[in-house]
């Protein structure tokens, strides 16, 4: 009995603790200096001062990108070898891909307002990037409401969502698009392409750091729950 | 078992094989549409004329407030849930170790 | 073996199906109306709008599609047979793939009614190329249908499962309608664009390889515990 209570807060429970004050720290100035490279970074000719939610909506894209990839890897651990742990990861992932997801969704029209004139124009990157946020919200949906059960059926829906990316972006792609090319990035003048890359690595510190904070919410919960079953016995 | 296993082989060969004639097929019957000219590249800001249309910094600042206020605020609540967990853990602990062995 | 399971599983549900009718005409009439209310949303001064017909078409298969692998898979659920295919000392896949092969029927005697009611209504050529349209009708069904089979036996055991199963299908199948009404239209439009919609074809061809095969894949680990 009394090692359940013992094995609850683990060494690498008390390691990760000590890691996150410093790492939200780092993350956080990495958001103020961001800010600072943002505003000090040249203003776009055609698009003007709108052009700088660039440097937000772009790399909040990436970080959901990477929160997908994660919850499907995981998913795939789920599925083959039924771990827990893969569980916990893929559904903290799933979360962050949707509110990472929200943020590109709603910073995208904010600038195709000012930019295009239209909050949405049915271009191909934003609708196809709608098309894998709805999967998500569907991946937390099933979760909530599936019942028990519902982790090795959410695994499978996070695996088809994963295989349907290049068909989703084909689909789209071939039937409009408006969207600047991605070889914006790579014409960027060196400033701002600093500032770009300096946001990227902003963002996809924030997304591990929520990872990490979102799968040892659950991890506790998970101990919880094993504890209160310990009890019944 | 190895009847098994070679029906699966045979249709890992045949998946594979559909799938590269695919990738080989679609992007070649693909190539009709041609998007409208989306803007290439950065083009730096010189003096060009003011634009009259709308203002441009409350979508900028719109933009950078929902993605704080979205961040920060998941932040919050899994900081709010983890605080609730582990003191409904550390409550349960004690009544654990105050029941003693049973 | 592998084939065996799969004819026997499928005959099974084509004599419940035989004999009682339930699913074909309650799908069937399902998608007439589905059908009929578009074309009222979507017909002005007795002429429809441009591209109207193929995007009714395949919303109302769609539709129709999600109708009847509920109903299909709630039958197993009711009798409890999907756990005795389950514990049947034969291969999982092959249950996927009868379960798949009796919707893929079903939704092909729906087809068979619907298609030409669309053309009829929205004066659609739909028979100018046949060869082209039946094979981006089969493509088309066979990736909903594919699908869709796998997440309506997953679901079989889940609460909610009705408001679930579209909920997860949709999006998922996303290209699968865009693909199917797009390279529709290619062939409806005044000057049919044949290249454009065997471009459609080929990316539903690719799709449905793809999802069979990841379905087959799954559908072992999902259905057990």
């Amino acid at each position: 009995m009394n090692n359940v209570a013992r094995s609850v807060g683990s060494a690498a429970d008390k390691r990760m603790k000590k890691l996150f004050a410093p790492a939200a720290v780092v993350v956080a100035a990495m958001f103020a200096y961001g800010l600072v490279l943002i505003a000090d970074a040249p203003t776009e000719s055609t698009m003007g001062l709108v052009q700088k939610i660039f440097y937000f909506h772009v790399p909040s894209w990436f970080a959901m990108f990477a929160a997908a990839f994660t919850c499907g890897i995981a998913s795939l651990f789920v599925l083959i070898r039924g771990r827990k742990s893969a569980d916990r990861v893929a559904l903290a992932a799933a979360e962050l891909a949707v509110v990472f997801g929200l943020i590109g969704l709603i910073t995208g029209p904010l600038w195709g307002r000012k930019a295009w004139g239209v909050y949405w124009q049915w271009d191909a990157k934003l609708t196809s990037a709608l098309v894998m946020w709805l999967i998500f919200v569907a991946y937390l949906l099933l979760r909530r409401y599936g019942g028990a059960g519902s982790e090795k059926l959410s695994a499978v829906v996070a695996i088809f969502g994963m295989a349907n990316v290049p068909f989703v972006y084909w689909s789209v792609n071939l039937w409009r698009t408006v969207h600047p090319l991605t070889s914006v990035v790579p014409t960027l003048p060196p400033v701002m392409r600093g500032t770009f890359w300096w946001c990227v690595v902003m963002f996809i510190g924030l997304y591990v750091l929520l990872l990490a904070a979102r799968v040892r919410l659950e991890k506790r919960r998970a101990e919880l729950d094993a504890l209160f079953l310990a009890i019944e016995d | 078992m190895s009847v098994r296993r070679v029906k699966r082989l045979v249709g890992t060969v045949l998946s594979t094989a559909a799938l590269l004639a695919g990738l080989s097929a679609f992007p070649a019957t693909a190539s009709g549409q041609q998007p409208p000219e989306p803007p290439e590249g950065f083009v730096a800001a010189g003096d060009l004329p003011a634009k009259e249309e709308l203002p441009a910094a409350p979508f900028v600042i719109g933009a950078y407030a929902v993605a704080w206020v979205l961040v920060f605020g998941y932040l919050w609540s899994i900081w709010q849930r983890l605080g609730r967990v582990e003191r409904e853990l550390a409550d349960v602990s004690r009544r654990v170790e105050a029941g003693g062995r049973r | 073996m592998f084939l065996r399971t799969v004819w026997l599983v499928v005959r099974k549900d084509l004599l419940i199906e035989i004999r009682s009718r339930e699913i074909v005409y309650t799908t069937l009439f399902f998608a007439v109306s589905c059908v009929l209310v578009f074309a009222f949303g979507f017909v002005r001064e007795g002429r429809p709008v441009e591209d109207a017909a193929a995007g009714i078409l395949w919303i109302s298969i769609a539709f129709a599609g999600t109708l009847a692998l509920g109903r299909a898979f709630e039958r197993e659920r009711q009798s409890e047979t999907l756990r005795a295919l389950m514990l049947a000392p034969v291969e999982r896949p092959a249950l996927y793939v009868g379960k798949l092969l009796g919707v893929l029927l079903l939704l092909a005697v729906v087809e068979a009614i619907v298609v030409p009611l669309v053309a009829l209504m929205f004066q659609a050529p739909i028979f100018r190329h046949p060869v082209l349209m039946g094979a981006l009708l089969a493509t088309g069904t066979i990736g909903f249908a594919a699908v869709g089979t796998l997440f309506a036996a997953m679901l079989v055991r889940a609460r909610s499962r009705d408001v679930l199963l579209p909920i997860l299908l949709y999006p998922i199948t996303i290209p699968v309608i865009i693909g199917g009404v797009r390279g529709t239209a290619a062939l409806l439009q005044a000057d049919v664009d044949v290249p454009m919609a065997t471009a459609w074809l080929s990316m539903l061809a690719f799709f449905d390889v793809v999802f069979i095969t990841l379905a087959l894949w799954t559908f072992e680990p999902a259905m057990t515990e």
